[in-house]
């Protein structure tokens, strides 16, 4: 797929859109792509099992726009809505 | 003595193994280097008294979370003879990071993959040879919980005990960035030694979340679930509570009294209302607080409290809280007291401080005995009901308003990045030693501040000794004078501002303490109340009791949990003025509009 920005250049030209995790609905699975935060939460992250290339699934949405239920082999983990919107994914 | 120290992520059955290991013997201790206590327990393996030391869970060993910065501080300062690591089982691929990490302290190790049980259930099977060849280290599939494997693992510990640990963690900061070839690490020992089912078989958990995070359902559930272990609570607490107290009155009139008779009046009084009554005091929250962790223990075991942060996520993080906190702020309306405690699940000492400012103005039930009386005495039946309403309105109004003022000074920096795990049925031993260890954690650290405050209040109302006690001449009725001019603005006068000093100590004997005042009980007292109050004023009144201080109890608890007297005073400081501007608000708005 390609993208333009407004002057018509083109910025990005990936086969697969990475999007972010925040958009999957419940059911899909994808393939994590990038993990776009640091500090604390990018550590709480690898220790919960999420790296580049490791398949996730997303379980449920909680209402009101709470948090996100996903899984990654044996585990369960929720993210809140701004922590699922810094991992970008490939849907497979 | 020889120091075992537990370490793995969160929720990998360490507590679970310490308890099996030391039983009701552990105890809460203080360590060099570190803010924390932690839980120790001293057992007796091979011919040697060895000490355990619990440490708290964590996620990474170079993490930022306090956690992590603790455990990274105790092995600096405490190095131990022997590091038990703990792992998930039915995780082992993704917590095989944490053991890496571990393994480059050169600490002298053994590693226990728990949740064996589990693993079976989901197909996983471990070469604990295989992986042991691997690591160059000894490993063992146990269940903690159900006790299969322990036995041997047990004696492999004594074994690895009689070499002397090889390194130092003297070096711990400079491994920091020595990360980079752990990946590749984790990556072949899985594949030797680990064999992982492609994909989880649809279990009882996933059928169960099902109904129990149903999008619409969930909540519903989730305040049935909270609503009944409130009766459950309380309605085998009562009767426990009431019970005590029946005890501990009958041991006074039976044994103390005469026991005590030859003494003069003064110190008899002070002995027997002062100390005594600060011990019945103390005694009976432990009934509430045995009952309160054996529930919680089965709401936290089986996983639920982690399905509550789920569902109640979304409204709690608008006030810098999270669903657990809503757990504790609900059971609050029974008592304070355990729910404070029970805060403890939180990791992250912002959150905790945060949930612990706003527990407090719970209207628990020691409250609502006042206010049942108060309102019966000064309303019609029918607006009676709608009274107490209003009360539980403001209750959780002055929660909100503190949680959504105080969020800001008190940014949570604990990710929320929770696990979900799967459902588990607690074991009797689990709860008991839950209940246990919880009600000696109270007496143990609270009662000597109890007793203290109850004696403190005694005198000050008993002083000097030619005053009738309570009356306007004590020392009570003298800070009541002064404090009047404070007070005279919300409608409150001097008699029930002495009740409100008593108050300070427990709310059960705020009537009581009126009925002192007055030197009038039951109805009298009401009718009393009636002829001098108009319902403004005991509004007003009802108001300030529910909003300051619960209760000594709850304080002692406060600073015990909080490990910070500043922090105990901040609480006190926040609920008076809070306290004090919501009944001037009310008393004068109410006056203006003529009432
Ligand atoms: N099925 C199973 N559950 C266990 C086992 N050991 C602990 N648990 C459960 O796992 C949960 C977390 O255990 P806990 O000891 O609190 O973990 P900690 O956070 O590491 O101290 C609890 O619900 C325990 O009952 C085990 O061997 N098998």
């Amino acid at each position: 797929m390609l993208l333009w920005n407004n002057a018509g250049v083109i910025i990005s030209c990936r086969i697969m859109p990475a999007v972010a995790l925040s958009t999957l609905v419940p059911g899909e699975a994808a393939t994590i792509a990038a993990i776009h935060t640091e500090g604390p939460l990018h550590q709480r992250l690898l220790a919960m099992g999420f790296r580049t290339g490791k398949r996730i699934e997303v379980i449920r949405r909680a209402r009101f726009s709470g948090p996100v239920q996903v899984r990654i082999g044996a585990t369960d983990i929720l993210l809140r809505k701004n922590e699922a919107e810094k991992i970008m994914v490939k849907k497979t | 003595m020889k120091r075992i120290a537990l370490l793995g992520m969160p929720n990998t059955g360490k507590s679970t193994l310490f308890n099996r290991m030391t039983g009701a013997s552990a105890r809460v201790g203080n360590w060099p280097g570190i803010t924390v206590e932690l839980l120790t327990g001293k057992i007796l393996l091979g011919a040697d008294m060895v000490e355990i030391i619990d440490l708290p869970g964590i996620y990474d060993l170079h993490g930022f979370s306090e956690d992590e910065q603790v455990v990274r501080h105790f092995l600096h300062d405490n190095v131990p003879d022997l590091a038990l690591i703990v792992l998930n089982a039915t995780q082992i691929e993704r917590q095989l990071s944490l053991l890496l990490q571990l393994r480059q302290l050169n600490l002298n190790m053994v590693v226990l993959l728990n949740m064996a049980d589990e693993a079976r259930k989901f197909g996983i099977t471990i070469d604990t040879a295989k992986m042991a060849e691997a690591l160059g280290m000894p490993i063992f599939l146990l269940s903690a919980k159900y006790g299969a494997g322990y036995n041997e693992a047990l004696q492999a510990v004594t074994k690895a005990l009689r070499y002397t640990t090889p390194g130092m963690a003297e070096q711990l900061r400079d491994q920091l960035e020595q990360d980079a070839h752990i990946e590749s690490e984790m990556a072949r020992i899985l594949k030797h030694a680990v064999d992982l089912p492609a994909r989880l078989p649809d279990n009882l958990t996933d059928q169960l979340d099902r109904l129990m995070l149903h999008p619409w359902l969930g909540l519903p559930i989730f305040f049935g679930i909270m609503y009944l272990l409130f009766q459950a609570i309380f309605l085998f607490g009562q009767p426990l509570q009431t019970g005590v107290n029946d005890l501990f009155a009958w041991l006074r009139d039976a044994a103390i009294v005469p026991l005590l008779a030859f003494l003069p009046a003064m110190l008899q009084g002070l002995l027997l209302d002062g100390i005594y009554n600060g011990v019945a005091t103390v005694a009976a929250f432990v009934p509430l607080i045995v009952l309160f962790f054996l529930f919680m223990a089965i709401v936290e075991d089986t996983g639920y409290l982690s399905r509550a942060a789920f569902l109640m996520d979304a409204l709690m993080a608008k006030m810098g809280l999270d669903g657990r906190s809503f757990v504790m702020l609900l059971m609050g309306f029974g008592c304070n007291v355990p729910a404070l405690m029970g805060t403890r699940v939180m990791r992250s000492r912002s959150l905790r401080l945060l949930t612990m400012l706003v527990i407090p103005f719970s209207l628990c039930s020691a409250r609502l005995q006042v206010f049942v009386f108060i309102t019966a005495a000064l309303f019609s039946p029918k607006a009676a009901p709608l009274v107490l309403f209003s009360l539980y309105l403001f209750s959780f109004g002055a929660a909100i308003l503190t949680a959504l003022i105080f969020k800001g000074y008190l940014p949570n920096s604990d990710p929320f990045v929770l696990e979900l795990p799967p459902y588990r049925f607690p074991t009797a031993r689990q709860m008991v030693l839950r209940g246990w260890h919880e009600v000696y954690h109270f007496i143990h650290r609270a009662s000597k501040f109890i007793v203290a405050g109850v004696v403190l209040v005694w005198l000050l109302t008993h002083l000097p000794p030619s005053a009738a006690p309570a009356s306007i001449d004590t020392l009570a009725g003298v800070i009541g004078g002064w404090l009047h001019p404070v007070f005279a603005p919300l409608g409150i006068n001097e008699q029930l501002t002495i009740a409100l000093i008593f108050g300070f100590v427990a709310k059960e004997i705020v009537i009581g303490s009126l009925a002192v005042i007055y030197g009038l009980g039951g109805e009298a007292l009401g009718g009393a109340l009636a002829h001098q109050l108009d319902w403004v004023q005991a509004y007003s009144f009802m108001l300030f009791t529910l909003i300051y201080t619960p209760c000594l109890s709850a304080i002692a608890t406060l600073r015990n949990e909080s490990k910070n007297f500043g922090f105990m005073l901040f609480v006190i400081g926040w609920s008076l003025a809070l306290a004090w501007v919501t009944s001037f608000v009310f008393y004068q708005a109410a006056r203006a509009l003529g009432y």
